[in-house]
């Protein structure tokens, strides 16, 4: 059965407060039955060092990912998968982990092309939790495994594939790499280089608004009036057009999908996860570059 | 590529990686990390680290390259476990070695490790810079 949503104050200005949780809320639920707790982390080793008592560790690169085509898990896997980390469909998942959260919004993204209802970021994330002093341990503490039911992966929804950028141009695109890689001087980010591709820019007509501009200081996301100077005020993106947002392999741009779908009640926002490392190495696709988001080209 | 063999102490962290199942190759990379030692304090200068930016995380590569043998020394946070414990398998699988045999480690050795499957090609890459920086500055001493 779901556990109730955290009733913070803070919370409920946004769309839909129910998908976020705070870390005074996660420490008092631990234990609580149909909760579970993951952490999904850019270093696959950080859960090792010390988890939050209870987590599981879920890895995006090496458990999401079908081992050979570039494409996520089909609803076999993901049953199997989800069985075997002790998850039922109707459990409360609360997923966090470190660089903001950025792979934890990634995991909540593709946990949802299965439909999975009540999935929650803990807002803050790993780097809170531990700024705030609370319990880590490395006791990892097996759950009984479940019969997770096999669902068809909705791509229809959520997920945009670059045919589907093609068509939307001219529409809300946010670009939400960091602004060398928009404008072209980069074709991987300061630190990734083998996350690269063939030609530097932006797709015609993106809106660059890097990711962070969702976050504070703490790691936690902006008020809401905040969100909307950056995204509505800043980027032209009110809800009357769908909207498409995209980064390098679709991490950062998950956690702006997260905040236009979840928090700022955005409906049809998809993420194009094929992202810069598919459109920046694709034979005759419109690329700008520079600093201008540029015209969509002339359709023949 | 040379053919020279790797230094002994790589191929025995090597043989021990790959005697290993999947779940416990983690393991002993997480050993590896934990363990990296702390560079000695106060000798090497701040300025004469060296960043090694194929990493995702803040790792900087120092070798002593008036010592015989030459020693490798290196820094990554703790947050960084993965990138630690790459780290900590060349400094620890070096000690010992001589400058030549340094200069031979393939550019692949990480492959060769067995974590592909646990850790994923992509994050493997870093590891490479690290043995490509320590090279070059071994040559730059030269």
């Amino acid at each position: 059965m779901p556990v109730a949503p955290d009733p913070a104050p803070e919370l409920q200005e946004y769309a839909h407060p129910e998908r976020l949780v705070t870390t005074d809320w996660l420490a008092e639920q631990l234990g609580t039955d149909g909760l579970v707790v993951m952490e999904s982390n850019e270093d696959v080793l950080l859960y090792d060092t010390g988890h939050i008592p209870g987590a599981v560790k879920i890895d995006w690169h090496t458990e999401l990912n079908d081992p050979v085509l570039r494409d996520y898990l089909d609803g076999e896997q993901f049953a199997a998968l989800m069985s075997a980390k002790g998850v039922s469909r109707d459990d409360t998942i609360v997923l966090y982990g470190d660089k903001s959260n950025w792979w934890a919004a990634y995991t909540l993204w593709v946990f949802s092309l299965f439909g999975h209802d009540d999935v929650r970021l803990l807002n803050g994330g790993r780097d809170k939790w531990v700024a705030e002093g609370r319990d880590l341990t490395r006791d990892v503490e097996p759950r009984p495994s479940t019969d997770y039911p096999v669902i068809t992966r909705d791509d229809s929804t959520l997920r945009a594939y670059k045919d589907d950028v093609l068509n939307h141009l001219g529409k809300p695109l946010i670009d939400v790499r960091s602004p060398e890689e928009y404008t072209g001087e980069r074709t991987h980010m300061p630190a990734y280089p083998e996350e690269s591709a063939l030609r530097g820019g932006h797709i015609p007509t993106a809106q660059s608004v890097p990711w962070a501009r969702a976050a504070a200081e703490d790691g936690t996301f902006k008020p809401l009036d905040e969100l909307k100077a950056v995204y509505t005020e800043g980027a032209g993106i009110d809800g009357s057009d769908p909207v498409i947002t995209y980064c390098r392999i679709g991490e950062r741009s998950s956690h702006t999908w997260f905040v236009l779908q979840h928090l700022m009640g955005i409906d049809n926002v998809r993420n194009y996860d094929g992202s810069w490392t598919e459109w920046g190495s694709a034979v005759r696709v419109p690329i700008v570059k520079g600093s201008e988001p540029g015209d969509a080209p002339a359709r023949s | 590529m040379t053919d020279q063999a790797l230094p002994a102490g790589l191929q025995t962290i090597r043989d021990d990686f790959l005697a290993l199942g999947q779940s416990d190759r983690l393991q002993l990379l997480l050993e590896f990390s934990d363990d990296l030692p702390d560079p000695p304090e106060g000798i090497i200068p701040e300025d004469a680290w060296e960043r090694v930016p194929e990493c995702q995380s803040p790792v900087f590569i120092h070798v002593a390259t008036d010592q015989t043998p030459p020693v490798v020394n290196a820094s990554a946070p703790a947050e960084a476990p993965t990138t630690r414990g790459f780290a900590s398998i060349l400094v620890t699988g070096c000690q010992g070695a001589s400058r030549e045999e340094i200069l031979g480690i393939p550019l692949d050795f990480p492959q060769s490790l067995g974590l592909e499957e646990a850790v994923s090609l992509l994050r493997l890459r870093g590891m490479a810079g690290m043995i490509w920086r320590i090279q070059r500055q071994l040559t730059d001493a030269a």
